[in-house]
Order: C-alpha cells, then structure tokens, then sequence
C-alpha cells in the first residue's frame, strides 16, 4: 500500500533534525509587563489581579508573543510553541478565565500560525511549524494533594479529559500544525489529554500529529508519578505518536541518561527539549548557550532525537547555537514509522 | 530492538513488564478478588483499606507480577469501590509499581477503574456475549485508555466448553479486534476458561485437555496474542484439601504453559514447585488432567483421603529462617535488624562457647560484618543499619552481665573514635548517627556530647588515646570553633586525623579555613556510609598514601577554590546602597497589625503541627535524599523511606498522645521604620519616637547584572522619611522540651534508633511550628494576608505572602541578631529558650526569626561582604573589628 503523509512534518522530519522553540515565559519577563498591560483594554475592569497569567498575554499583548517567536524562528527553530501551556479551564480557574479558554488558544495558534506562515514565505525550504502546547493543568490525576487522604484526587479523568478537548478543539480552529502534551508528571493526565485528542480526531475525521513529553523530576530518573522512563514510555504508547520525549526539570546533561534509554526503546521519534540546566540557589538557570549546545552536541552523536530545543531558561541565543548544532547531525533513525497518518494513494 | 517492533505485549505499573518469548509465565495475583476471596470482601465491605492493601502488598512480596482487582459483588458500589481501592493502590509504591488487572463483568467498573490508573492495565474482560457492536465499542474505549484486555471465549450463544467452540470464537474475536477496531494484536490476551475436573461428570473429563489444546491452537494461529487464565478452577472439586489442590495447580500449569499459556491467575502460595509433588500424587494428578484413563477421577479422588494436609499454605515463608542454623540466625536478625528473638539465639550461641566474650567477637561480629559490607556497598541503607545496631546493642547487655562475671576483659575495638559537638553548639543528630554506625562496625566511641570546649576535646583525646577525632557542628560560628581546635591540636603537636561534619560545613571550609591550621590529615565527611570508609582507610597500617592523598586533594582545592573565588566583582558598600531595592513606598500601606506587643503561646497541642510538617529534611537527616512524598516511591531509597516514614509515625503518634514534647512560642510585632538605608530601628509605639531596638541588616556587594537589585532585608521595611507606617515582627518557638529525656530513655534501652528519631521529629515539628505560627500571624495576629489559602505543599514552596528571614541563615547570617530578638521579646524569662555563647538556641528544636509583610519581600541571599561593610558594621554594632569578623568569617569575601 503507497502511504502519503499528511503534513509535511512527517517528510521534514525524515530529512533533518527538527529545532524546537525555547522559553516562553523568560522571554515575557523582559517586557516587564505591569498589571494594566496584562489586562490591556479588554480585561481593564477585571476583579482579579492578572499580573502573571502569561497565556492572557496571546490577547492583551499579541504583539509581543509574535516577537517571541519571530525571535525564535530567526535563530532557527523550525517549531514554535502557541503560547497556551495554561490554557485549560482547570489552570485558568485560578483567574477564574475559564469561559476564555478558547479564544485564549485560538488566538495563540492563530498569532503563532501568521508568524509561522511570514517565515515559510520567506524560506520555503525550510517550512516552519506550530504545536500547540498542551501543559499538564495545576492538578494531578493519579496522586492526593492531601498528605492524610492518599485516595482522594483533586480532580478526574474526565474533568482533564473535557478540559483538554476543549483546549485542543481551540487550537486546531486557530491553526495549528501538531499537538504537543508537554511537562508531563503525571502520566495518567497525559492519557486523559490524549484521549481526547483521539476523540477530536474521530468526531472531526481528521489527522494531526501528537508529540508527548514527560518529566523526569529528579536524579531518581521518574516521573513526579514515580513511572520509570520505560514505564512512561508503555503508557503512553498505546497511539500513534509523531514523537516521545523528555522536557523541562533536568538540564540538558542531567536528561541525557533517560533518553538514551527512551531512544533505545521505541519506535515513535524522540523529543527533547530541557531546561538551561538545572536552577542555581536563587531559582535562576544560568547555564550559557554554549554550554548548553555542548551537552545538546552529546544527543546528536549518539543519535538519540529527533526534535530537540528549549524549556525554562532558555533564549534565542540557545536555539540559535542548538539550531546550528542540529544542523551538522542526521537525525535519529527507526525502522518503522507509526502513525495512522495515513491515506490510501 | 523495540518493543513495539517485536510486538510484545508491555505493560506497565511504576515499572515496565514486558513479555518477550524468553519471559517466564507470568503471575497474575488474585487474592484482591471479592469473588474469590471472602477475607478480602469482608474487607472491603467494612471499609478495612489499610488491611485490603496489605493483601495486595503480600501478593506483590510474594511474588505476583500482576494484580487482579475485582469489586463484583451485589452489596458493593462497585465503581466507587474499584475507584477508592485503586487510587488507594496508587499511592502505595510497593504495589503500583506492578501493572494492575482491572477485573469486572461491569463495563462502568472497568472504565472507572481505567480512569484512574496511569499506568497501562489489562482488562479482565470483554467478550462478545452482548455481541459484535459493543464488543466493538468496548475494545476501541479501551485501546484509547492504553490498556491490553482480556477477551473471554464467550458469545451469543454462551461460554466455550469444548475444544472447537473455544477456537471458534478466539477467532472470531481476534478477526474484529484487529481488522476493525486496529487493535494491536499483543495487546490481546484470550481466556479459553479452565473448568473444573473431577468433578464425577462426564462431560467435565476433557475440560483440562481441551483448553491445553486451544492455547496451543491460539498461539499457533492467532499471531502475537497471549493466553490466559484463573487457574484455581481446575482442582474446584478438591477445596479443603490443598496438598492435592496445590499439586493439581502446579501440574496443570506445567501442562498449560508448555502448550503456550503465558499468563495466569494464581495464588502463588498455594502452588507447589512441580518436581517437588510425590510421583505417585502427580501421576494421579496427570492422569485426571490429561484424562489418561477411565477411572482417573475415582482413583485421584481415592488417593486424595491419604494426602489430606493443609500443603504448604500456613505461613511458610515468615518464619523459616527461624529453623536455620544459629549463626544465620543471629545474622538475619541483625541485618533485618530484628530484636524479637536476638536474646534466645545470643543465650543459645552463649552456651555453645567456652567464654561468653566469644559471642561477640564471634557469631555477633560476624553478622555485623555482613552488615558492613551491606551497607558498604549501598544495598542497605542508614535507618537499616541504625536498627542492626539496636539489635546488637541489646544482644551485648544481654552478655555483658556474663562477661564481667567471668572477668574476662574487653572486647578488642578496631579503633576509639572521639567524637564531639564543638563549643557554642548544641545539635547532634548527624553526629549521633555517625557515632551508632561506627559502633556497628566495631570501633570503640568516646562521645562527649554537645557544647564541648576545646580544652575537654583535647585532654579526652590524650587521655583516652583515641585514633581520630571527629567534631560536628550546624550553626555558623561553630566553623570557627573548628578552625581554633585545629590550631590547638597543631599548637600541641598532636597527630590525630580530624574529621569535620555538620549541615554549614563543607569541604571548601574544610580544604580553606580549616586543613591550612593543623598539618596532618584533616578531612571533610558528611555522611555516614563515608565515615567508615575514611575511618577504616585512616586506621589500616600502611594509612600514609591515604593521608598523602587527601593531603594533597585538599591542597589542590584550596588552590582552585582561592583562584575561582578572586573573579568576582563586588560594588563598595556605598555604592551597593545606593543600588538598593527600591520600592515605592508612596503607593503602599502596610497592614496595621491586629495584636500589639508581645505575645505567648504555652503548650501548642502538638496534633495541630502535624499537617504543617515538611518531611524531606527529615529524610536528608538519615542520609536519604530525595523529596517527600516521591522519595517513598524512589527507585533506590524509596523501600527504606518507607519503612523509617512507618516507624516515624509510629513514635510521632506517641509523641502527640502522650505530650512528650513541650511547644512553645513567643512573638510579637512592633512599629518599625528603616533608617540610614541598613538600619531597622524598632519603636516603643507607634509615636516612633522611642527605639526599643535596632535590627542591623547586611547588605549583598556583588554586583549584579542588569538591572538587579544589591538587597538587604531593610529595604523590605518603609524608610522613616518615607512616613509611611511600617512594622516587623519577630519570634521565637521550640519543641525541643522534653527531648533530651525522652532521647535518653531510647538509648538506656539501647534504642538509639528511636533515640535519633525523636530528635529529628523534634526538628521537624519546630520547623512545622514556625510555618504554623507565620501562617497565624499572616492571617490573624497581623493580618496582612486573611484571604490566604495554601496546602502544606505550597507551605513548603514558600508561596505565602511576606517572609519569616532566621538568623543565621542565608538572607541574614548574622547570628548576633538573635540577642536583638530575645532582648525585644525576652525569650528566655518568657518560654526558656537560651542563646549558647556561639547563639546556637538551646534547646536545639527551636527556631527564631523576624516577620516581614510587604508583598514584594522574598528569601534572598546574602552572598560574601568586602571588608568596608564590616568596618561599617561594626561600628553600627558597636563591636571590635576583630570581634565582627569573627561572627561574619563565613561571609567574608576573600
């Protein structure tokens, strides 16, 4: 049977390396954004403080967010991230934004799409890519905030389930190019996200790529869950993934143990994208892009991702010396694609 | 190769279990089963979860590589049954770390029980007696949630009792679930139903054969899937009789998996090891299974009366080390570190022996080397080894009454160790520690307590004639103490090898400060597994390369630490203040507080603290690392943490009912302006003409980058030209009355595991105690943040509005501000607390500190000063320059 992908980041990636954004949230502190900014005119009046809620940022301050990744696309990244990582009902009841949940996520994928499209016009060599980010809620599916009451949850499978898929819907209204199930330390909310995007696609008929990315919090190599990387890896399987991977917690050095055991184990494509190393004593990441390329260097010839970028700490400057990095390596190989992409020709 | 290529079924719990074709069967435990198991229903029935998942830790221990959870039973709320239980599972890292099988003929169970498992399940079971289109839609949910299913030979017409029906509809299952519903072929487990023999019917002759061949069938023709099944079904007919049941259990399982089963539910212990079954019994067995002859079953039935026992089921596996030969004994009860039987094995060993010394020196030392090497190379772990030591301490009172009756002098140490809390400092956990697993490794222990003075260290050592000795501090100033020992011992030309340890020292103070003063061996070791190694190293003979090395590996760090250290930049002191954080003062009112003056607290009921406390430095104390709760469930400690977490609630629980521990508090929040930029004069009222005290705040010199700030804690309070109203809060709390007896109870019963215990929960509950009160002085005593909801977590994350900055630590190490605080609160006439001449608090589970309200301030960090802030400072404190830097030392930029 002659298969014909879907989207081209399915040929792209066969080619080369493929470059992920960096930090989202680093780069908005520089605008040092005040309270009016981030509520702008349209939240002028709101009854609580919204200094901090980033996402919002897609609405109030959209000029800003395409800087962000027209920066990041200008280094390199042939990936950027909408800037939805807490664009769900369940994060965003803290601001109690919850009916904004889909014009939050349409408004970024469709601010990151127009960004997107200007610099595949310009290089159409090099097609440039949005995955939505799909973060991990401020709540856990399988483990008790409550240190005396060990079986009761803070919230359901299916609440994360509903949650999701309303994020999800969103983001594909704005246009986005893959979905991205990121930070992921608790993989039983993973899965709800997941099957959501598996009930999207089924209601929608559609295909769309799906990248997952656990967290691996500590040195005890586990996710916050306590999974083993091989346990995660199992877990989140069981769809056609376009890639697996590691994100965030662990500098670049510290991830490079559990993905070359997650590399060696599957077949779907890898993913990395760590912090600038791990957190100095005030809570800062100071580790250079240079540094960071010489442990990113360390992936590429062992062959270990396919994607690969920046999480906390990371600048323009990281992507641009990870970009050039990338360049000089062959990607990782497998054998045999998954992926129910696919059309009769 | 990956496992999604050689499509083998992986499952996963918080580990992986793959089933290649070199796995060995698979056990699936089914003792978590209401139907199958009537101590487990009654359990659940009454709510008994604590018990009901002590069932499901033993099938784990015991061997299941699986468990099967099955809430089927008409008087229970199923969902919320299989609901509660899993998640209960979940937080239970010896159990969840095995895949779990969601057993139900619910569907609404099933999915409730997949909604909650992150792991990736097996479904036990779907099959297509509702027919193709749920069967269908049941397959495909399941395929979303990432489990692998289970599906019965069952359809329309009924359950597969013959050979062809089985095949029949395995097929037929096979073909919907890969060509239509995409399911991955592994990911399919068939149950062909294994039915009872020997039943007396006819029909009932082949039910064994016929499954043996359709598991053969199955794996042969349906490609990648698995086969299996509840094997307790197949002796149904023999209950009561467990030597036939667990013979005929084992016997059919040889069969089957010989045929292809790969997995199966069993109770492993009821399970006889196949060559182990008495040839005559397996033959009649076989014969049944295999329907080898006519009256297979008459005869089995016949035999069955000879054999009639309870098999091996009573409790085989707890206490059989009790019947192995005395010296295993001894050994598995000090590893194990079990107290229960050491005095009756340590009596028998005692009358084996010529001279009762020869216990020690013999079967005693023995077990202890076994422990060493344990814990030596990292397979047993500090609370372990703390708990052998309890069991070899008590066997040792227990002989030395005969020993001293016959006179038959010591026992030979491998060497004496001082050891000491310097001068000024009163915390000794880490020393105690220290001190319990040396003992274990047989080494002699001069332990002199805390608040030594040098001259009591030095005359003991000459005195004694110890081989090391060995000094812990926590606070600060006690770095100094070690700097001025060291000197001494040089002074006297001693050659001791001195060992530094204690939370503030560390190896750069040790290679800069302390090495540079006393010329031989000097190092620095801040766990225990590393003190015996060093110890063993220092007192071997030929200790003179040992010693050149270290020597040598300090100078070099020294040299690397010094040269490192000149790159940075500091900003002169002026300079620094004028790069103040500034904060605007004319858009910000402080809150007025609810109480005035100073307040007491007499006798915190200690229950209230629990939820406050945080646990992860209480793991750090017993050299296990990592972050609670994760640190239960990690990889290498987590079985450790969980068993010292068990036995810390256990003491904890005591500690609470039986109010052995004293809490007390003493606080208060006055009006306060800064002046001068560094200076926080606190006022009599609020007419802020009379100053009752004055907090001197150190400010950061090195300079930043961009557009940070040089800050000091002042600049968090309203400057006085500012007009603006501030105040400050300070306070002191302790639980650390009623320590030093308990402690001491432990250790006059050789417990000097819960001798440490107490101390560290000591700790721990004033920690909770200062979260407690902050967040009361947060929402109510000043009632700057009444709106206020945090969880212990956030507590810990430090997400509160305002700071709560001690002394002595990193925002404000200047310990001398402590004296401040007991003169504004009058600390010790109000709840006792002492300050020692070094200001370390006594007693040493006491914390003290100041309050401070504007939403901006945060915990920072001093970072090193340059010498033209000390002078200033100690003209502000109105000190000797001399005796400024001697308080500051750690501080000073070189």
């Amino acid at each position: 049977m002659t298969r014909i992908r879907m989207n081209t980041v399915w040929q792209e990636i066969e080619k080369r390396i493929l470059v992920l954004d960096g930090a989202m949230g680093t780069m908005l502190q520089e605008y040092k954004f005040t309270e009016e900014d981030f509520r702008g005119e349209q939240f002028k009046d709101y009854h609580l403080s919204l200094k901090g809620n980033n996402d919002l940022l897609s609405i109030t301050q959209p000029q800003a967010i395409k800087e962000v990744h027209a920066k990041y696309f200008e280094a390199g990244a042939d990936i950027v991230e909408t800037n939805t990582f807490s664009g769900t009902t369940i994060a965003m009841a803290d601001y109690e934004m919850e009916d904004q949940v889909y014009e939050l996520n349409y408004q970024s994928a469709k601010l990151a799409k127009e960004v997107a499209d200007e610099f595949t016009k310009k290089e159409p060599h090099k097609p440039r890519f949005v995955a939505g980010s799909i973060g991990p809620t401020n709540k856990t599916a399988s483990m008790s905030p409550d240190v005396n009451d060990p079986g009761y949850r803070a919230v359901t499978f299916d609440e994360l389930r509903i949650a999701y898929k309303q994020q999800i819907e969103a983001l594909l209204d704005g246009g986005v190019d893959l979905l991205l199930v990121e930070t992921i330390f608790d993989t039983l909310n993973a899965k709800a996200a997941l099957f959501a995007v598996q009930e999207v696609k089924d209601e929608r008929n559609i295909e769309i790529p799906v990248m997952v990315s656990g967290t691996i919090t500590d040195a005890s190599g586990r996710t916050l869950s306590g999974q083993t990387v091989e346990a995660f890896l199992i877990s989140v399987s069981h769809l056609p993934l376009l890639s697996v991977g590691f994100n965030c917690a662990l500098g670049a050095d510290q991830l490079q143990p559990y993905l070359k055991r997650l590399s060696k184990e599957t077949n779907f494509y890898t993913s990395a994208h760590p912090n600038a190393g791990l957190p100095n004593a005030f809570g800062e990441y100071d580790e250079t892009p240079e540094q960071m390329q010489a442990h990113i260097e360390g992936y590429l010839e062992d062959g270990l991702v396919n994607i690969v970028g920046g999480c906390c700490g990371t600048s323009p400057e990281h992507i641009r010396l990870i970009a050039e990095a990338a360049a000089r390596y062959k990607p990782r190989k497998i054998e045999n694609v998954i992926t129910s992409e696919v059309k009769p020709a | 190769m990956k496992n999604n290529d050689n499509k083998y079924l992986t499952l996963s719990g918080l580990e992986p279990l793959i089933v290649t074709p070199e796995s060995n069967f698979i056990n699936v435990g089914e003792r978590t089963n209401v139907t199958g198991s009537r101590k487990f229903l009654r359990l659940i029935k009454e709510e008994k979860f604590e018990e009901a998942l002590s069932v499901a830790r033993s099938q784990v221990e015991g061997g299941a590589q699986i468990i099967d959870i099955n809430m089927d039973e008409g008087m229970l709320d199923g969902v919320k049954m299989m609901t509660t239980f899993l998640n209960l599972i979940a937080s239970e890292p010896d159990i969840s770390k095995v895949p779990i099988m969601i057993d139900s003929s619910k569907w609404e169970i099933i999915e409730a029980g997949l909604q909650v498992v992150q792991g990736k399940c097996v479904v036990n079971s779907i099959s297509l007696k509702e027919g193709e289109e749920t069967f269908i839609e049941h397959a495909k949910r399941i395929k979303w949630y990432g489990a692998a299913v289970i599906v019965m030979a069952f359809d329309e017409v009924g359950q597969a009792d013959n050979y062809e029906r089985r095949i029949e509809i395995c097929e037929r299952s096979y073909r919907i679930l890969v060509d239509k519903v995409n399911f991955p072929p592994q990911d399919i487990i068939f149950d062909p139903n294994i039915f009872p023999v020997a039943t007396g019917m006819e029909e009932h002759k082949l039910n064994a054969l016929d499954f043996f061949r359709a598991t053969k069938w199955i794996r042969e023709n349906l490609p990648y899937a698995h086969v299996s099944g509840g094997v307790s079904n197949v002796s149904f007919s023999f209950r009561g009789n467990n030597t036939v049941r667990e013979a005929m259990h084992s016997a059919f399982l040889f069969h089957a998996i010989r045929n292809g089963m790969t997995m199966g539910i069993v109770n492993p212990q009821m399970l006889e090891v196949y060559d182990d079954i008495p040839k005559d019994l397996l033959e009649h067995v076989e014969d049944v299974l295999l329907n080898r002859r006519d009256d297979a079953t008459e005869r089995l039935l016949d035999f069955a009366e000879t054999v009639k026992g309870n098999g091996k089921v009573a409790d085989k596996q707890n206490l059989a080390w009790r019947e192995t030969p005395l010296q295993e004994r001894i050994t598995h009860s000090l590893v194990k570190g079990i107290d229960e039987y050491i005095t009756e094995d340590v009596e028998e060993a005692r009358l084996s022996v010529d001279k009762p010394i020869q216990v020690i020196e013999g079967h005693l030392m023995a077990g202890m080397n076994v422990v060493g090497d344990l814990f030596g190379s990292g397979k047993m772990f500090l609370p372990q080894v703390v708990k052998s030591a309890r069991v070899m301490k008590k066997a040792v009172a227990y002989l030395l009454p005969f020993i001293e009756a016959e006179k038959d002098g010591k026992v030979e140490a491998a060497g004496k160790i001082l050891l000491a809390t310097v001068k000024g400092d009163v915390h000794d956990i880490g020393k105690n520690i220290v001190g319990v697993v040396l003992g274990c490794n047989n080494y002699e222990i001069v332990d002199l307590g805390v608040m030594v003075p040098p001259e009591k260290i030095i005359e003991t050592a000459a005195k004694e004639e110890v081989d090391i000795i060995g000094l812990s501090g926590l606070i600060t100033p006690s770095l100094d103490e070690m700097v001025y020992l060291a000197g001494e011992m040089e002074k006297r030309e001693m050659d001791i090898p001195l060992l530094i340890g204690g939370a503030t020292t560390s190896r750069a103070h040790t290679a800069v400060k302390i090495a540079p003063s006393y010329s031989k061996s000097v190092m620095h070791v801040n766990d225990a597994s590393r003190a015996v190694t060093v110890v063993g190293n220092l007192l071997q003979e030929e200790n003179q390369s040992f010693k050149k090395e270290i020597r040598e590996e300090y100078e070099k760090f020294r040299e690397q630490f010094l040269t490192r250290g000149k790159q940075k930049e500091y900003l002169p002191i002026a300079a620094a203040r004028k790069n103040k954080l500034q904060l605007n003062w004319s858009e910000y009112q402080p809150e007025k507080p609810n109480q005035r003056g100073v307040h007491v607290i007499e006798n915190l009921d200690l229950k209230v603290l629990e939820d406050y406390i945080d646990w992860s430095p209480f793991f750090r104390s017993w050299d296990l690392h990592g972050r609670y709760p994760q640190i239960l469930t990690d990889e290498v400690v987590g079985e450790q943490a969980t068993i010292l977490f068990k036995d810390a609630k256990i003491l904890l629980k005591r500690i609470v009912d039986e109010k052995l521990l004293k809490a007390k508090a003493v606080y208060g929040i006055f009006p306060a302006n800064t002046v001068n930029d560094d200076d926080i004069q606190v006022y009599e009222d609020n007419n802020r003409e009379q100053v009752s005290g004055t907090f001197l705040s150190l400010r950061q010199q090195l300079k930043k980058h961009q557009n940070k700030s040089n800050i000091g804690l002042s600049d968090y309070i309203a400057p006085k030209e500012s007009g603006v109203e501030d105040y400050i809060g300070c306070f002191c709390v302790t639980t650390g009355f009623g320590t030093e007896k308990l402690a001491k109870e432990f250790e006059e019963n050789h417990d000097d595991y819960n001798a440490i215990m107490v101390k560290a929960l000591a700790d721990r509950f004033a920690e909770a105690f200062a979260e407690y009160l902050h967040e009361k002085i947060r929402k109510e005593y000043w009632g700057y943040a009444n709106n206020e909801v945090l969880n212990n977590e956030e507590l810990i994350k430090e997400s509160y509005k305002g700071i709560r900055p001690a002394p002595g630590y990193p925002a404000c190490p200047d310990h001398l501000e402590k004296n401040t605080i007991w003169e504004l609160l009058n600390v010790e006439e109000r709840i006792g607390v002492k300050l020692t001449e070094s200001l370390a608090m006594w007693p040493a589970a006491s914390v003290s500190g100041y309050y401070i309200s504007h939403p901006e301030s945060k915990y920072f960090g001093l970072g090193k000063i340059k010498e033209d802030q000390l002078k200033d400072y100690a003209v502000r404190r109105g000190i000797p320059l001399d005796e400024a830097r001697k308080w500051l030392n750690p501080n000073l930029a070189d």
